[in-house]
Protein backbone atom coordinates (compact mmCIF):
# COMPACT_ATOMS: atom_id res chain seq x y z
CA UNK A 1 0.00 0.00 0.00
CA UNK A 2 1.17 3.74 -0.42
CA UNK A 3 -0.15 7.02 0.67
CA UNK A 4 0.10 10.30 -0.42
CA UNK A 5 1.06 13.83 1.39
CA UNK A 6 -2.98 14.37 1.18
CA UNK A 7 -3.66 11.23 3.47
CA UNK A 8 -4.92 8.70 0.60
CA UNK A 9 -3.84 5.21 0.19
CA UNK A 10 -3.32 3.37 -2.72
CA UNK A 11 -3.33 -0.02 -3.36
CA UNK A 12 -2.42 -1.75 -6.27
CA UNK A 13 -4.62 -4.79 -8.03
CA UNK A 14 -3.49 -5.49 -11.35
CA UNK A 15 -3.68 -3.05 -13.71
CA UNK A 16 -6.35 -0.92 -11.51
CA UNK A 17 -5.47 1.25 -7.96
CA UNK A 18 -7.71 1.38 -5.95
CA UNK A 19 -7.75 5.03 -3.27
CA UNK A 20 -9.64 5.48 -0.10
CA UNK A 21 -8.51 8.19 2.62
CA UNK A 22 -6.59 7.29 5.84
CA UNK A 23 -8.20 6.18 9.39
CA UNK A 24 -5.83 9.57 10.32
CA UNK A 25 -7.86 11.45 7.28
CA UNK A 26 -11.08 10.90 8.31
CA UNK A 27 -10.61 11.36 12.05
CA UNK A 28 -9.56 14.54 11.64
CA UNK A 29 -12.46 15.70 9.00
CA UNK A 30 -15.21 14.13 12.17
CA UNK A 31 -18.32 12.70 11.10
CA UNK A 32 -18.71 12.82 7.32
CA UNK A 33 -22.01 12.94 5.87
CA UNK A 34 -21.85 13.08 2.13
CA UNK A 35 -19.33 12.28 -0.63
CA UNK A 36 -19.49 13.43 -4.58
CA UNK A 37 -17.56 11.18 -5.77
CA UNK A 38 -16.24 11.16 -10.24
CA UNK A 39 -18.59 9.68 -13.17
CA UNK A 40 -16.95 6.20 -14.17
CA UNK A 41 -15.51 6.81 -17.24
CA UNK A 42 -13.97 10.45 -16.74
CA UNK A 43 -9.93 10.54 -17.68
CA UNK A 44 -8.37 12.62 -14.79
CA UNK A 45 -4.81 14.33 -13.94
CA UNK A 46 -3.01 14.11 -10.79
CA UNK A 47 -4.31 16.77 -8.22
CA UNK A 48 -7.65 17.18 -10.23
CA UNK A 49 -9.91 17.52 -7.47
CA UNK A 50 -11.88 14.62 -8.02
CA UNK A 51 -13.81 14.03 -4.70
CA UNK A 52 -15.86 16.20 -2.48
CA UNK A 53 -16.22 14.95 1.15
CA UNK A 54 -18.56 16.44 3.60
CA UNK A 55 -18.60 17.19 7.28
CA UNK A 56 -20.95 18.42 9.28
CA UNK A 57 -19.48 21.71 9.18
CA UNK A 58 -16.68 22.09 6.01
CA UNK A 59 -16.01 20.26 2.83
CA UNK A 60 -12.85 19.17 1.64
CA UNK A 61 -11.40 18.01 -1.84
CA UNK A 62 -9.39 14.81 -2.30
CA UNK A 63 -7.23 14.92 -5.14
CA UNK A 64 -6.91 12.61 -7.89
CA UNK A 65 -3.55 10.92 -6.96
CA UNK A 66 -1.88 9.59 -10.50
CA UNK A 67 -3.15 10.42 -14.32
CA UNK A 68 -5.61 7.98 -15.67
CA UNK A 69 -9.22 6.91 -15.70
CA UNK A 70 -11.74 6.20 -13.23
CA UNK A 71 -13.38 3.11 -13.99
CA UNK A 72 -15.30 2.16 -10.96
CA UNK A 73 -16.69 4.85 -8.08
CA UNK A 74 -17.75 2.81 -4.80
CA UNK A 75 -21.81 3.29 -5.05
CA UNK A 76 -22.11 2.61 -0.99
CA UNK A 77 -20.68 5.80 0.10
CA UNK A 78 -23.40 7.71 -1.84
CA UNK A 79 -25.87 6.28 0.60
CA UNK A 80 -23.52 5.69 3.30
CA UNK A 81 -21.01 8.52 4.00
CA UNK A 82 -20.74 7.32 7.40
CA UNK A 83 -18.72 4.38 6.14
CA UNK A 84 -15.57 6.17 5.54
CA UNK A 85 -15.31 7.10 9.13
CA UNK A 86 -16.04 3.39 10.35
CA UNK A 87 -13.66 1.44 7.92
CA UNK A 88 -11.83 3.99 5.94
CA UNK A 89 -9.34 1.36 4.80
CA UNK A 90 -11.40 -1.39 3.47
CA UNK A 91 -14.86 -1.21 2.80
CA UNK A 92 -14.97 2.73 2.53
CA UNK A 93 -12.70 2.97 -0.97
CA UNK A 94 -13.54 5.82 -2.76
CA UNK A 95 -12.58 4.62 -6.73
CA UNK A 96 -10.62 2.52 -8.82
CA UNK A 97 -8.69 4.35 -11.58
CA UNK A 98 -6.51 2.72 -14.52
CA UNK A 99 -3.56 4.70 -14.49
CA UNK A 100 -1.78 6.39 -17.25
CA UNK A 101 1.56 5.06 -16.26
CA UNK A 102 1.54 2.25 -13.41
CA UNK A 103 5.13 3.90 -12.30
CA UNK A 104 3.26 6.97 -10.70
CA UNK A 105 2.22 4.99 -8.04
CA UNK A 106 5.53 4.24 -6.87
CA UNK A 107 6.49 7.80 -6.15
CA UNK A 108 4.56 7.86 -2.92
CA UNK A 109 5.08 6.76 0.62
CA UNK A 110 5.32 3.69 1.89
CA UNK A 111 3.53 2.84 5.18
CA UNK A 112 6.73 3.76 6.96
CA UNK A 113 6.83 6.92 5.97
CA UNK A 114 2.98 7.58 6.14
CA UNK A 115 3.39 6.58 9.72
CA UNK A 116 6.00 9.30 10.09
CA UNK A 117 4.88 11.86 8.13
CA UNK A 118 1.78 11.64 10.51
CA UNK A 119 3.46 11.49 14.17
CA UNK B 1 -1.54 42.51 15.85
CA UNK B 2 -0.19 39.54 17.44
CA UNK B 3 -1.66 36.28 16.13
CA UNK B 4 -0.96 34.26 19.67
CA UNK B 5 -4.24 33.30 20.57
CA UNK B 6 -6.02 34.48 23.98
CA UNK B 7 -6.88 31.67 26.35
CA UNK B 8 -10.07 31.01 28.28
CA UNK B 9 -9.78 29.79 31.94
CA UNK B 10 -10.81 26.95 30.96
CA UNK B 11 -7.90 26.05 28.15
CA UNK B 12 -6.30 23.32 30.42
CA UNK B 13 -9.50 21.87 30.69
CA UNK B 14 -10.31 21.77 27.28
CA UNK B 15 -6.97 19.98 26.66
CA UNK B 16 -7.87 17.63 29.47
CA UNK B 17 -10.26 16.38 27.85
CA UNK B 18 -9.01 16.11 24.14
CA UNK B 19 -10.48 18.96 22.57
CA UNK B 20 -10.00 19.42 19.06
CA UNK B 21 -8.78 23.08 19.36
CA UNK B 22 -9.14 25.63 16.70
CA UNK B 23 -8.53 30.31 16.67
CA UNK B 24 -11.92 31.88 16.63
CA UNK B 25 -11.95 35.40 17.50
CA UNK B 26 -8.67 35.30 18.60
CA UNK B 27 -8.92 32.81 21.24
CA UNK B 28 -7.98 29.28 20.63
CA UNK B 29 -11.22 27.12 21.36
CA UNK B 30 -12.29 24.18 21.57
CA UNK B 31 -14.04 22.71 18.09
CA UNK B 32 -15.25 19.37 19.14
CA UNK B 33 -14.21 16.93 21.58
CA UNK B 34 -13.04 13.03 20.91
CA UNK B 35 -16.98 12.31 20.33
CA UNK B 36 -17.52 14.74 17.72
CA UNK B 37 -20.16 17.41 16.59
CA UNK B 38 -22.65 15.03 15.36
CA UNK B 39 -23.05 13.31 19.24
CA UNK B 40 -22.15 16.40 20.99
CA UNK B 41 -25.33 18.12 19.18
CA UNK B 42 -27.30 15.03 19.54
CA UNK B 43 -26.58 14.40 22.90
CA UNK B 44 -27.19 18.00 23.53
CA UNK B 45 -31.12 18.04 22.52
CA UNK B 46 -31.72 14.70 24.55
CA UNK B 47 -29.61 15.02 27.88
CA UNK B 48 -27.18 18.42 28.42
CA UNK B 49 -24.57 19.98 26.64
CA UNK B 50 -22.02 22.31 28.80
CA UNK B 51 -19.68 25.19 26.24
CA UNK B 52 -17.28 26.89 27.15
CA UNK B 53 -18.37 30.37 25.83
CA UNK B 54 -15.47 32.39 27.56
CA UNK B 55 -14.43 34.37 24.49
CA UNK B 56 -17.33 36.52 24.51
CA UNK B 57 -17.67 39.87 26.48
CA UNK B 58 -19.37 40.29 29.32
CA UNK B 59 -20.37 44.31 29.90
CA UNK B 60 -21.29 45.87 32.94
CA UNK B 61 -23.10 49.37 32.17
CA UNK B 62 -23.70 51.66 35.69
CA UNK B 63 -24.81 54.97 35.85
CA UNK B 64 -26.61 56.77 39.25
CA UNK B 65 -29.34 54.09 38.85
CA UNK B 66 -31.01 51.76 36.47
CA UNK B 67 -33.28 54.02 34.19
CA UNK B 68 -30.47 56.41 33.81
CA UNK B 69 -28.46 53.07 32.12
CA UNK B 70 -31.78 52.68 30.17
CA UNK B 71 -32.25 55.67 28.76
CA UNK B 72 -28.68 56.04 27.77
CA UNK B 73 -28.51 52.72 26.38
CA UNK B 74 -32.55 53.68 24.43
CA UNK B 75 -29.82 55.80 22.45
CA UNK B 76 -28.17 53.24 20.89
CA UNK B 77 -30.54 50.46 20.63
CA UNK B 78 -34.36 50.21 19.00
CA UNK B 79 -34.92 48.17 21.91
CA UNK B 80 -37.04 49.51 25.20
CA UNK B 81 -35.01 49.09 28.00
CA UNK B 82 -36.32 51.38 30.57
CA UNK B 83 -39.42 48.52 30.69
CA UNK B 84 -37.29 45.72 31.44
CA UNK B 85 -37.92 44.15 34.84
CA UNK B 86 -34.96 43.32 37.49
CA UNK B 87 -33.77 39.51 37.15
CA UNK B 88 -34.81 39.98 33.54
CA UNK B 89 -32.68 39.51 30.61
CA UNK B 90 -34.13 40.66 26.88
CA UNK B 91 -32.29 40.25 23.16
CA UNK B 92 -30.95 43.47 21.40
CA UNK B 93 -28.64 44.50 18.65
CA UNK B 94 -26.94 48.49 17.71
CA UNK B 95 -27.82 49.68 14.69
CA UNK B 96 -25.86 51.75 12.51
CA UNK B 97 -26.64 54.92 10.97
CA UNK B 98 -27.48 52.79 7.61
CA UNK B 99 -29.99 50.72 9.66
CA UNK B 100 -27.21 47.42 9.44
CA UNK B 101 -26.24 45.91 12.80
CA UNK B 102 -23.05 46.43 14.22
CA UNK B 103 -23.37 43.29 16.95
CA UNK B 104 -26.10 41.85 18.55
CA UNK B 105 -26.69 40.75 22.28
CA UNK B 106 -28.59 39.71 25.61
CA UNK B 107 -28.62 42.86 28.17
CA UNK B 108 -30.64 42.27 31.59
CA UNK B 109 -31.56 44.29 34.40
CA UNK B 110 -29.78 43.67 37.78
CA UNK B 111 -30.74 45.65 40.14
CA UNK B 112 -28.77 49.13 39.78
CA UNK B 113 -26.98 47.87 36.83
CA UNK B 114 -27.21 46.55 32.86
CA UNK B 115 -25.18 43.38 32.51
CA UNK B 116 -24.32 42.70 28.82
CA UNK B 117 -23.21 39.34 26.68
CA UNK B 118 -21.71 40.34 23.23
CA UNK B 119 -20.24 38.58 20.28
CA UNK B 120 -16.36 37.48 20.81
CA UNK B 121 -15.42 38.97 17.65
CA UNK B 122 -17.32 42.62 18.42
CA UNK B 123 -16.42 43.02 22.00
CA UNK B 124 -13.32 45.74 21.14
CA UNK B 125 -15.79 47.38 18.95
CA UNK B 126 -18.79 47.33 21.19
CA UNK B 127 -17.06 48.56 24.53
CA UNK B 128 -15.62 51.45 22.20
CA UNK B 129 -18.78 52.11 20.80
CA UNK B 130 -20.66 52.36 24.06
CA UNK B 131 -17.75 54.64 25.55
CA UNK B 132 -17.67 56.93 23.17
CA UNK B 133 -22.30 57.35 23.30
CA UNK B 134 -22.69 56.90 26.73
CA UNK B 135 -20.06 58.29 28.73
CA UNK B 136 -20.91 61.83 27.87
CA UNK B 137 -24.32 60.90 29.22
CA UNK B 138 -22.66 59.52 32.37
CA UNK B 139 -22.82 55.61 32.29
CA UNK B 140 -19.52 53.87 33.02
CA UNK B 141 -18.80 51.06 30.69
CA UNK B 142 -16.71 48.15 32.02
CA UNK B 143 -15.29 45.28 30.46
CA UNK B 144 -15.22 42.41 32.78
CA UNK B 145 -12.75 40.15 32.16
CA UNK B 146 -11.96 39.01 35.51
CA UNK B 147 -15.00 36.48 34.27
CA UNK B 148 -15.16 33.09 32.48
CA UNK B 149 -19.02 32.25 30.96
CA UNK B 150 -19.92 28.68 30.14
CA UNK B 151 -23.76 27.42 28.64
CA UNK B 152 -25.55 24.78 29.86
CA UNK B 153 -27.84 23.63 27.27
CA UNK B 154 -30.96 20.64 27.19
CA UNK B 155 -33.28 18.88 28.89
CA UNK B 156 -31.70 17.99 31.66
CA UNK B 157 -30.12 21.40 32.46
CA UNK B 158 -32.95 22.13 35.09
CA UNK B 159 -31.80 19.23 36.92
CA UNK B 160 -28.56 19.45 36.47
CA UNK B 161 -28.58 22.62 38.21
CA UNK B 162 -31.43 21.89 41.10
CA UNK B 163 -28.26 20.09 42.49
CA UNK B 164 -26.72 23.39 43.13
CA UNK B 165 -30.20 25.92 43.61
CA UNK B 166 -33.40 24.80 44.67
CA UNK B 167 -35.21 27.10 43.54
CA UNK B 168 -34.29 26.93 40.02
CA UNK B 169 -37.26 25.40 38.70
CA UNK B 170 -39.01 28.89 39.34
CA UNK B 171 -36.78 30.36 36.60
CA UNK B 172 -38.58 30.92 33.42
CA UNK B 173 -37.10 31.73 29.88
CA UNK B 174 -35.21 35.05 29.92
CA UNK B 175 -34.98 35.02 34.12
CA UNK B 176 -31.81 35.90 35.34
CA UNK B 177 -30.23 35.17 39.16
CA UNK B 178 -27.18 34.86 41.20
CA UNK B 179 -26.71 31.51 42.74
CA UNK B 180 -23.77 29.88 43.99
CA UNK B 181 -22.36 26.62 42.40
CA UNK B 182 -19.51 24.53 44.33
CA UNK B 183 -19.33 27.89 46.58
CA UNK B 184 -18.52 30.44 43.35
CA UNK B 185 -21.24 33.25 42.97
CA UNK B 186 -22.80 32.30 39.82
CA UNK B 187 -24.85 35.01 37.81
CA UNK B 188 -27.18 32.67 35.60
CA UNK B 189 -29.60 33.53 33.07
CA UNK B 190 -32.22 30.87 31.66
CA UNK B 191 -31.23 31.37 28.01
CA UNK B 192 -29.07 30.31 25.31
CA UNK B 193 -28.17 29.73 22.02
CA UNK B 194 -29.37 25.90 21.15
CA UNK B 195 -33.29 26.12 20.60
CA UNK B 196 -33.23 24.19 23.66
CA UNK B 197 -34.07 25.12 27.20
CA UNK B 198 -30.59 25.83 29.42
CA UNK B 199 -28.61 28.22 31.12
CA UNK B 200 -25.62 31.00 30.58
CA UNK B 201 -23.45 31.05 33.81
CA UNK B 202 -21.22 33.84 34.61
CA UNK B 203 -18.20 32.59 37.10
CA UNK B 204 -15.41 34.29 38.61
CA UNK B 205 -12.03 33.51 36.38
CA UNK B 206 -10.47 31.53 39.33
CA UNK B 207 -13.65 29.24 39.87
CA UNK B 208 -14.29 28.67 36.07
CA UNK B 209 -12.65 25.00 36.22
CA UNK B 210 -14.09 24.03 39.50
CA UNK B 211 -17.50 24.88 38.66
CA UNK B 212 -17.04 23.27 35.54
CA UNK B 213 -15.76 20.22 36.42
CA UNK B 214 -18.39 20.15 39.17
CA UNK B 215 -21.24 20.45 36.33
CA UNK B 216 -19.93 17.72 34.80
CA UNK B 217 -19.60 15.23 37.40
CA UNK B 218 -23.51 14.81 36.26
CA UNK B 219 -23.91 11.60 34.60
CA UNK B 220 -26.36 13.98 32.35
CA UNK B 221 -23.56 16.61 31.16
CA UNK B 222 -20.96 16.20 28.49
CA UNK B 223 -18.40 18.82 27.01
CA UNK B 224 -19.96 20.37 23.66
CA UNK B 225 -17.42 22.45 21.28
CA UNK B 226 -17.72 25.34 18.69
CA UNK B 227 -18.89 22.61 15.95
CA UNK B 228 -21.94 21.73 17.55
CA UNK B 229 -22.88 24.82 19.02
CA UNK B 230 -23.27 26.28 15.02
CA UNK B 231 -25.51 23.21 14.15
CA UNK B 232 -27.27 23.51 17.23
CA UNK B 233 -28.16 27.09 16.45
CA UNK B 234 -28.89 26.78 12.94
CA UNK B 235 -31.28 24.26 13.41
CA UNK B 236 -33.61 26.61 16.08
CA UNK B 237 -32.91 29.12 12.91
CA UNK B 238 -30.76 31.61 15.28
CA UNK B 239 -28.67 34.37 13.62
CA UNK B 240 -24.63 34.26 13.73
CA UNK B 241 -23.54 37.74 13.74
CA UNK B 242 -20.48 38.32 10.77
CA UNK B 243 -22.13 35.52 8.92
CA UNK B 244 -25.93 35.94 8.57
CA UNK B 245 -26.57 39.22 9.81
CA UNK B 246 -23.44 42.12 10.11
CA UNK B 247 -23.29 45.79 9.14
CA UNK B 248 -24.99 45.67 5.71
CA UNK B 249 -28.13 43.58 6.90
CA UNK B 250 -31.04 45.01 8.07
CA UNK B 251 -32.68 43.67 11.13
CA UNK B 252 -36.00 43.72 9.09
CA UNK B 253 -34.59 41.42 6.25
CA UNK B 254 -32.98 38.98 8.44
CA UNK B 255 -36.71 38.66 10.55
CA UNK B 256 -35.62 40.29 13.52
CA UNK B 257 -38.48 42.54 13.76
CA UNK B 258 -39.80 41.14 16.42
CA UNK B 259 -36.75 42.17 18.54
CA UNK B 260 -37.91 46.07 18.26
CA UNK B 261 -40.31 47.54 20.20
CA UNK B 262 -43.19 49.35 18.58
CA UNK B 263 -42.81 52.34 20.95
CA UNK B 264 -39.42 53.36 19.60
CA UNK B 265 -40.21 52.93 16.14
CA UNK B 266 -42.30 56.01 16.08
CA UNK B 267 -43.05 58.06 12.63
CA UNK B 268 -40.29 59.17 10.81
CA UNK B 269 -38.01 61.11 13.38
CA UNK B 270 -36.61 64.58 12.94
CA UNK B 271 -33.72 63.42 15.33
CA UNK B 272 -33.52 59.49 14.85
CA UNK B 273 -34.07 57.96 18.43
CA UNK B 274 -31.57 55.18 17.78
CA UNK B 275 -29.04 55.29 14.74
CA UNK B 276 -30.49 54.31 11.47
CA UNK B 277 -34.12 54.39 12.54
CA UNK B 278 -36.09 56.03 9.80
CA UNK B 279 -34.10 53.60 7.09
CA UNK B 280 -35.24 51.06 9.76
CA UNK B 281 -38.93 52.57 9.76
CA UNK B 282 -39.13 53.04 5.72
CA UNK B 283 -38.42 49.10 5.62
CA UNK B 284 -41.21 48.21 7.79
CA UNK B 285 -43.27 49.99 5.68
CA UNK B 286 -42.43 49.09 2.44
CA UNK B 287 -40.91 46.01 3.05
CA UNK B 288 -37.42 45.38 2.69
CA UNK B 289 -35.39 43.96 -0.52
CA UNK B 290 -33.76 40.68 0.74
CA UNK B 291 -35.55 38.29 3.40
CA UNK B 292 -33.82 35.78 5.49
CA UNK B 293 -35.35 32.29 4.91
CA UNK B 294 -35.17 28.91 5.84
CA UNK B 295 -33.63 26.38 3.25
CA UNK B 296 -33.68 22.77 2.60
CA UNK B 297 -31.28 21.44 -0.11
CA UNK B 298 -33.98 18.83 -2.11
CA UNK B 299 -30.17 17.09 -2.78
CA UNK B 300 -27.57 15.12 -0.28
CA UNK B 301 -25.13 18.04 -0.48
CA UNK B 302 -25.04 20.34 2.16
CA UNK B 303 -24.99 24.33 0.95
CA UNK B 304 -22.57 26.27 2.72
CA UNK B 305 -22.24 29.72 3.54
CA UNK B 306 -21.50 32.08 0.35
CA UNK B 307 -23.10 29.81 -2.41
CA UNK B 308 -25.20 32.25 -4.95
CA UNK B 309 -28.97 31.51 -5.37
CA UNK B 310 -30.46 31.75 -8.93
CA UNK B 311 -34.11 31.42 -10.11
CA UNK B 312 -32.67 28.64 -12.33
CA UNK B 313 -29.81 26.76 -13.86
CA UNK B 314 -30.35 29.24 -16.94
CA UNK B 315 -30.50 32.59 -15.46
CA UNK B 316 -27.02 34.66 -15.05
CA UNK B 317 -28.22 37.06 -12.14
CA UNK B 318 -27.95 35.89 -8.31
CA UNK B 319 -31.46 37.01 -6.44
CA UNK B 320 -29.66 35.67 -3.32
CA UNK B 321 -26.86 34.12 -1.44
CA UNK B 322 -26.87 31.12 1.20
CA UNK B 323 -25.15 32.89 4.70
CA UNK B 324 -25.08 29.51 6.87
CA UNK B 325 -25.03 25.50 5.64
CA UNK B 326 -24.96 22.55 7.01
CA UNK B 327 -25.50 19.10 7.44
CA UNK B 328 -28.77 18.89 10.22
CA UNK B 329 -28.02 16.03 13.11
CA UNK B 330 -31.31 16.33 13.92
CA UNK B 331 -32.59 15.94 10.63
CA UNK B 332 -30.36 13.88 9.04
CA UNK B 333 -30.19 16.26 6.54
CA UNK B 334 -28.92 19.82 5.22
CA UNK B 335 -30.31 22.95 6.03
CA UNK B 336 -29.16 26.06 5.30
CA UNK B 337 -30.33 30.17 5.79
CA UNK B 338 -29.78 32.90 3.42
CA UNK B 339 -31.03 36.01 2.00
CA UNK B 340 -33.09 35.95 -1.23
CA UNK B 341 -34.84 38.56 -3.03
CA UNK B 342 -38.55 38.78 -1.31
CA UNK B 343 -40.49 38.23 -4.40
CA UNK B 344 -38.84 34.59 -3.88
CA UNK B 345 -39.02 33.96 -0.46
CA UNK B 346 -42.26 32.39 -0.09
CA UNK B 347 -42.41 29.23 1.65
CA UNK B 348 -42.25 26.20 -0.82
CA UNK B 349 -40.69 28.20 -3.23
CA UNK B 350 -37.53 26.35 -4.88
CA UNK B 351 -34.68 28.20 -6.54
CA UNK B 352 -31.09 26.88 -7.54
CA UNK B 353 -28.57 26.96 -5.71
CA UNK B 354 -24.89 27.00 -7.57
CA UNK B 355 -22.40 24.89 -5.96
CA UNK B 356 -18.88 23.89 -8.10
CA UNK B 357 -20.25 25.15 -11.02
CA UNK B 358 -23.63 22.52 -10.09
CA UNK B 359 -27.34 23.58 -10.42
CA UNK B 360 -28.68 22.07 -7.17
CA UNK B 361 -32.81 22.64 -6.36
CA UNK B 362 -33.23 24.13 -2.67
CA UNK B 363 -36.31 24.59 -0.96
CA UNK B 364 -37.94 27.56 0.97
CA UNK B 365 -38.57 25.86 4.35
CA UNK B 366 -40.10 27.64 7.84
CA UNK B 367 -37.75 28.63 10.46
CA UNK B 368 -36.67 27.27 12.99
CA UNK B 369 -35.66 23.69 11.55
CA UNK B 370 -35.75 22.38 15.17
CA UNK B 371 -39.14 23.33 17.62
CA UNK B 372 -37.63 25.61 20.15
CA UNK B 373 -37.90 24.04 24.02
CA UNK B 374 -37.64 26.97 26.14
CA UNK B 375 -39.20 26.84 29.73
CA UNK B 376 -42.20 29.89 29.01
Amino acid sequence: MKFTEEHEWLRVEGELVVVGITKHASSQLGDIVFIELPDEGTTVSKDDEIVVIESVKAASDILSPLDGEIVEINEMLVDEPGKVNDDPSGDAWFFKIKPDNMDQVEEYMDEAAYTKLIG
Amino acid sequence: MSDKLMHTPLNDLHQNNNAKMTAFAGYDMPLQYKNGIMSEHLHTRRHAGLFDVSHMGQIVLRGNDFNQVAIALETLIPMEVKTLEVDRQRYGFFTNSTGGILDDFMFSNRGDHIYMVVNASRKEDDIKHLRKHLEPLGVSVKNLENRALIALQGPASETVLSEHYSKISKMHFMDVSTIPIAGAECWISRSGYTGEDGFEISIPNKAAEIVTDTLLKHKSVELVGLGARDSLRLEAGLCLYGQDIDTTTSPVAAGLKWAMHKSRLSEEQQEESFPGANTILSEIKNGSEYKLVGFVPLGKAPIRADTQLFVNSTSSAPIGRITSGLFSPTQKHPIAVGYIKSEFSCLGNRVDAKVRGKFLEIEVTPLPFVKKNFKK
